[in-house]
């Protein structure tokens, strides 16, 4: 997406109208930045320093330790493991899943399947509340508590109403032409998904792999409800956990969440262009 | 046999058994944990089903519902913390999130940069930035207080005080808001110029522009966050369990974690379901009420924006 420097809009004419937005602007920008440059500063300070007034924000003492000791307090790498082996399913299940259902969507015609899209659209704003405990029933039912089954086959099945509608959109802006002459051709609707769709929807599809990715790996309520043995925790529930036990230890605290964060903050990165474009196309929240 | 009814089929028919076939695991997904378990939480909050109970199960008719309704002060007390937050938070990250946008929209250079900072705080949330903001709000040693002192401004409870906890959620809201900004940015970005020239032309001032012209073209997005900020944020749940605990005195108490608290810590699985329905017929009330206000207030560029007055 090409960035123009807003030529559009009421913009005030003036120049020191235009400075004194970009002042305003970098202020907001230093704002959002402050907690996360608070979290790096507290996690380097020892414990005895954290609590000094006025704010330091350089530690007279950097102590790197805090990290190694932050990892070895609680099983840090077992929980990033865990979470690991959580989140992989979930961004392939929904990718996979919502790829093939937003293209039946977006491209075949069948009785009731606007009916059914309409249920999509729908179903994104139904608060999860409302289903929660019979999940966890019906969960409880099939013998899945205790296991990551409830959090990563439900990915499996449709990958999210929010991801097929965003995939479903994209999908309507792809010309027909190359698909129509296939369909000639005689190749199979899956066929064209894989060869002609799919290689050209891989900013949308890398959105919602980077969208899912980052809500697995910080879905907490999930876990709470399913996981029950310690050595299954994902990352959410052991900083949790490593919360109740280590309450005013806030400088390892801060390594720990910090150390967290890290991969959602890597997969922002890369995914960047693609991550902005996403939330500013479907406004997920 | 079947193979022969294969071939008998048209081209659209088979096309039709592709479509289905394709989004079959989405309506096994649709049929079994949300339409099944909607059901489910239906049929159970007439019943007084408890997960550990052993002198088993009977229907209690509208008990549920009365009670909750009449005689549970923590569900009046869950409902009220709950909509003063999304109220707060939805009309700051609404107000502030237009005006970020307005200012972005000045000829501002730099912009890559600055959306990357804005967008940031959208990637991490959960566990690890509750501990964070958990910090931040401490009372002794905690940024918050901090940056009050630095401006001589008296220390405040923040999490710790039953008036401050609930604005401290929607500070911790706030801090998402640059989601909001370039989605109102995108949309200001695509005005037409000739507009506002138009506007100019006949002598209207920034103001009148602002209200006359960019504030209806952003109505539609306006719409959407409005409902989606409603929805979203009656299900805050994981910053109330991890900061707050519901305290103090109940003043966090969000209606998701009184919920989660009667299934899974009181066991009440009829209450808890008949509490998610009541949930869910309020922002069903409320969405539809958004809807049908929609038609007054938000703007479809179907005619040209003179049309309406």
């Amino acid at each position: 997406m090409a960035v123009t420097t807003g030529v559009l809009g009421p913009r005030p004419t003036g120049l020191w109208a235009r400075r004194l937005s970009a002042v305003v602007i970098f202020a907001g920008a230093v704002a959002v930045l402050l907690p996360l440059a608070w979290m790096l500063s507290t996690s380097l300070k020892p414990e005895s320093e954290v609590f000094r007034a006025p704010i330091e924000w350089v530690p007279s003492t950097v102590r790197p330790e805090n990290y190694r000791e932050a990892v070895s307090l609680v099983p840090f790498w077992r929980y990033a493991l865990n979470s690991l082996i959580v989140a992989i399913p979930v961004v392939v299940g929904a990718v996979v899943s919502s790829t093939a259902v937003a293209y039946a969507f977006a491209r075949m015609r069948a009785p009731g399947l606007r009916w059914l899209f309409l249920l999509v659209v729908a179903a994104i704003m139904l608060p999860g509340e409302v289903t929660l405990v019979p999940s966890f029933l019906l969960f409880k039912e099939l013998g899945w508590v205790g296991s990551y089954l409830p959090l990563t086959v439900p990915a499996w099945l449709g990958g999210g109403a929010f991801n097929i509608f965003l995939l479903r959109q994209y999908f309507l802006t792809i010309p027909r032409e190359q698909e129509e002459l296939a369909r000639v051709e005689g190749h199979s609707f899956l066929s064209i998904l894989l060869r002609v769709i799919i290689p050209q929807s891989w900013p949308a599809i890398s959105v919602v792999a980077a969208l899912e990715f980052v809500h697995v790996w910080n879905d907490f309520l999930g876990p709470l409800l399913y996981i029950t043995d310690q050595s299954k925790y994902t990352l959410p529930l052991g900083l949790n956990f490593y919360k109740d036990i280590y309450n005013t230890q806030w400088a390892h605290l801060m390594a720990a969440s910090l150390l967290a964060l890290l991969p959602c903050i890597i997969v922002f990165f890369l995914a960047q262009r693609a991550f902005t474009q996403g939330v500013v196309l479907t406004g997920r929240r | 046999m079947p193979t022969t009814r294969v071939r008998r089929l048209t081209a659209s028919q088979r096309e039709a058994v592709v479509a289905y076939w394709f989004i079959s695991p989405w309506v096994i997904g649709f049929v079994g944990l949300t339409l099944g378990p909607m059901l489910a939480s239906l049929i159970l909050s007439f019943t007084d089903y408890n997960l550990v109970s052993t002198t088993g199960t009977s229907f209690v008719g509208i008990e549920n519902y009365r009670k909750a309704l009449a005689d549970d002060p923590l569900v009046m007390q869950s409902l009220r913390v709950t909509s003063y937050y999304a109220t707060l938070a939805v009309a700051l990250d609404l107000v502030v999130g237009l005006a970020l946008a307005l200012l972005l929209n000045t000829g501002f250079r730099g912009i890559g940069a600055i959306r990357t900072i804005y967008y940031l705080p959208a990637a991490v949330s959960g566990v690890a930035v509750s501990l964070l903001w958990l910090w931040i709000f401490q009372p002794s040693g905690g940024l918050a207080n901090g940056l009050l002192e630095l401006v001589g401004l008296p220390a405040i409870d923040w999490v710790y005080s039953t008036t401050w906890v609930i604005p401290a959620f929607v500070l911790m809201s706030l801090w998402g808001v640059g989601r909001s900004a370039f989605i109102y940015l995108a949309i200001l970005q695509r005005i037409p110029t000739n507009l506002y020239e138009a506007a100019a032309v006949d002598g209207a001032g920034p103001l009148r522009r602002l209200f006359r012209i960019t504030i209806p073209l952003v109505t539609p997005a306006i719409f959407l966050n409005l409902v989606l900020g409603i929805i979203g944020n009656f299900q805050t749940f994981t910053q109330a369990f991890v900061i707050s605990e519901g305290g103090p005195a109940n003043a966090s108490l969000f209606y998701t974690l009184y919920l989660y608290r009667n299934a899974f810590r009181y066991f009440r699985v009829g209450y808890a379901s008949a509490l998610a329905w009541i949930l869910f017929a309020l922002l069903l009330a409320l969405t539809l009420l958004v809807f049908r206000s929609s038609r007054r207030w938000v703007y479809y560029e179907a005619g040209a924006p003179g049309d309406r007055s």
